[in-house]
């Protein structure tokens, strides 16, 4: 079973965080996508920007409208998901716990199956403007 | 992570909230901040047992609210305080309270709290020490050292800025469309006041004002949440992403400055550059341009140049002609010469820099402009003479020994001439 875990916290908070602080807390979770890599269980992860960079496109009308911001003011934001291969449900959480120890900024993670999933093409990382690569993990 | 770690974390990211909140409510500055003080006392005592409440902003201000009027009836002697374990059965108040302040309330308290720290009565530096302090909650210590001053004299810059915020009386009312706009437009400077105190430092300024460029960073991600569709707003903060992305490029292990076009750009941060170009085309797409825009489009273009010759130097040459109307100023022209001098020679950038002399004669940015414009035309001495202008002026020791790397070629040019005529 494909799980998605969508990590939500409050952007701000996390945007407190000191270069260094960030980058601590990236190394404690690459050590555990590296091991869901090896397990061959890792599908793709995304760490997002914050909503102040997000526009929304509202549909329905006439003409989809276009706004600036997330879609919804909210307390915690969505600020990146994990594709994971899980037998159970249990082991999903398993993981969101572990996920949980590396990054303790209060918060949530969501664990939604996946109904249907393409892999599409493996987009380059570099499309992202990240060249390091290894900072494009969500929290 | 620590328990300490993520509530000191959460209390910067609720303190704007919490203090323009508990301004509204107390209109004192001094009050406010003992009330935020207090509630963050007591949420080191409830949250790491407790866990975060929902809404840590909303908490605090209600929790520094009932402190702040218990210390005044205890000053009076009235009622007897309530127990302090009452404190943690605050749900049904604080979700109360969330509902009744919403974004919009918010958002007036948070553009009034910063307005009142840009009051036009202030100094530019007693502004920005202001907002570190109250706003952004960085400690007299760490402000003090930023601005390479004793922690008693900065303690003293800001009760002086206090007691004049005191004395003129900040604006509670809410303001109309037409002032909230020209609050915001103060308050813009303001922060790229905050950034530039940050981005300017060189050597070993470098260290103890960097955190300013992160603060006003953060300063604008929260004008922009609380005013998401204002294309200025967006500029500001692409700009000062844009700028800062570039910082551990910018300096040699010395702490002399490296120029843009010789900087490592492997070592820009691609994060903050991603963010910085998408609040650019996000803030292209309303069509009303703007000073912090198009300076953020300018250092957009120098973002997406893979290399310093990819530079779109045509482009930036409009953009800055664009700011020139915008923002007439010598010192625009004279950065729009620079990009003159790229796309079309340094023989139009001249003519372009010569008119300025009478306004920008004590300006070390222009001796040096010009001079370098005069040296890629082979007028070297002329160049000499603009180069010793500049260093007569140069600011710091990095400008200094910029101009001098400039002098020391055109003397080994002029050596090397000298070697290579024949003797008679």
């Amino acid at each position: 079973m494909l799980y998605a875990i969508l990590c939500y916290a409050q952007e701000d908070v996390v945007g407190t965080w000191s270069q260094a602080e960030d980058d601590a807390c990236m190394a404690r979770l690459a050590v555990i996508q590296e091991r869901l890599a090896s397990e061959g269980r890792l599908g793709p992860v995304a760490r997002l920007l914050p909503t102040t960079a997000a526009t929304t496109l509202r549909k329905g009308g006439a003409e989809p409208l276009i706004m600036d911001g997330p879609f919804a003011e909210t307390k915690e934001q969505l600020l990146g998901f994990y594709l994971v291969d899980c037998d159970a449900l249990e082991d999903a959480h398993d993981v969101a716990r572990e996920l949980t120890e590396a990054n303790p900024v209060p918060g949530c993670y969501e664990i939604r199956p996946v109904g249907i999933f393409h892999a599409g093409v493996a987009v380059d990382p570099k499309a992202v403007a990240d060249m390091a690569g290894a900072r494009s993990q969500p929290g | 992570m620590n328990d300490l770690a993520w509530i000191d974390a959460t209390f910067a990211s609720a303190r704007p909230k919490a203090m323009a909140a508990l301004l509204r409510y107390f209109r004192d500055l001094d009050t406010a901040e003992e009330a935020f003080q207090d509630a963050c006392l007591r949420a080191l005592r409830m949250w790491p047992d407790k866990g975060p409440p929902r809404d840590p902003a909303a908490w605090l201000i209600l929790v520094g609210r009932n402190a702040a009027l218990d210390r005044t009836r205890r000053l009076k002697r009235e009622t007897v305080l309530p127990p302090e374990d009452q404190l943690s059965e605050l749900g049904d108040a604080e979700s109360e309270m969330t509902e009744r302040l919403d974004q919009a309330d918010y958002r007036d308290d948070i553009l009034r709290l910063l307005f009142t720290c840009c009051h036009p009565e202030l100094p530019a530096t007693q502004q920005i020490a202001l907002a570190l302090r109250i706003v952004s909650g960085l400690s007299v210590k760490q402000i003090a050292r930023a601005f390479l001053v004793n922690e008693k004299a900065m303690e003293q810059r800001i009760t002086r800025a206090k007691a004049r915020i005191a004395a003129a009386g900040i604006p509670f009312d809410t303001p109309g469309p037409v002032e909230r706009a020209e609050r915001l437009g103060l308050v813009l400077a303001m922060i790229y006041l905050v950034f530039n105190e940050g981005y300017s430092a060189s050597g070993e300024e470098i260290e103890p004002r960097q955190p300013l460029c992160n603060e006003a960073i953060r300063l604008g991600r929260l004008l922009l949440r609380m005013f998401p569709a204002e294309p200025e707003v967006m500029g500001l903060a692409a700009l000062m992403l844009l700028q800062h992305a570039r910082s551990s490029a910018r300096f040699d292990a010395g702490g002399d400055i490296i120029l843009l076009e010789d900087q490592d750009r492997a070592r820009w941060n691609r994060p903050m550059i991603a963010e910085g170009l998408a609040l650019v085309d996000k803030a292209l797409r309303h069509r009303r341009p703007g000073a912090y825009q198009l300076q953020a489009a300018i250092a957009a273009l120098h973002a997406r140049a893979t290399s310093a010759d990819e530079t779109d130097w045509r482009q930036i040459d409009v953009l800055y002609a664009m700011l020139e109307q915008i923002t007439p100023s010598p010192v625009v022209t004279l950065n729009r010469a620079v990009a003159v001098s790229k796309a079309y020679g340094a023989e139009t950038a001249l003519t372009l820099v010569e008119p300025l002399g009478t306004s920008l004669d004590g300006y070390f940015n222009f001796h040096g402009v010009r001079g370098a414009f005069l040296m890629q035309l082979g007028r070297n001495s002329a160049a000499r003479d603009a180069f010793n202008r500049a260093i007569a002026l140069a600011r710091s020791g990095a400008e200094a020994a910029h101009i001098r790397g400039h002098l020391d070629r055109l003397e080994s040019e002029a050596v090397r001439q000298v070697e290579t005529v024949p003797s008679p």
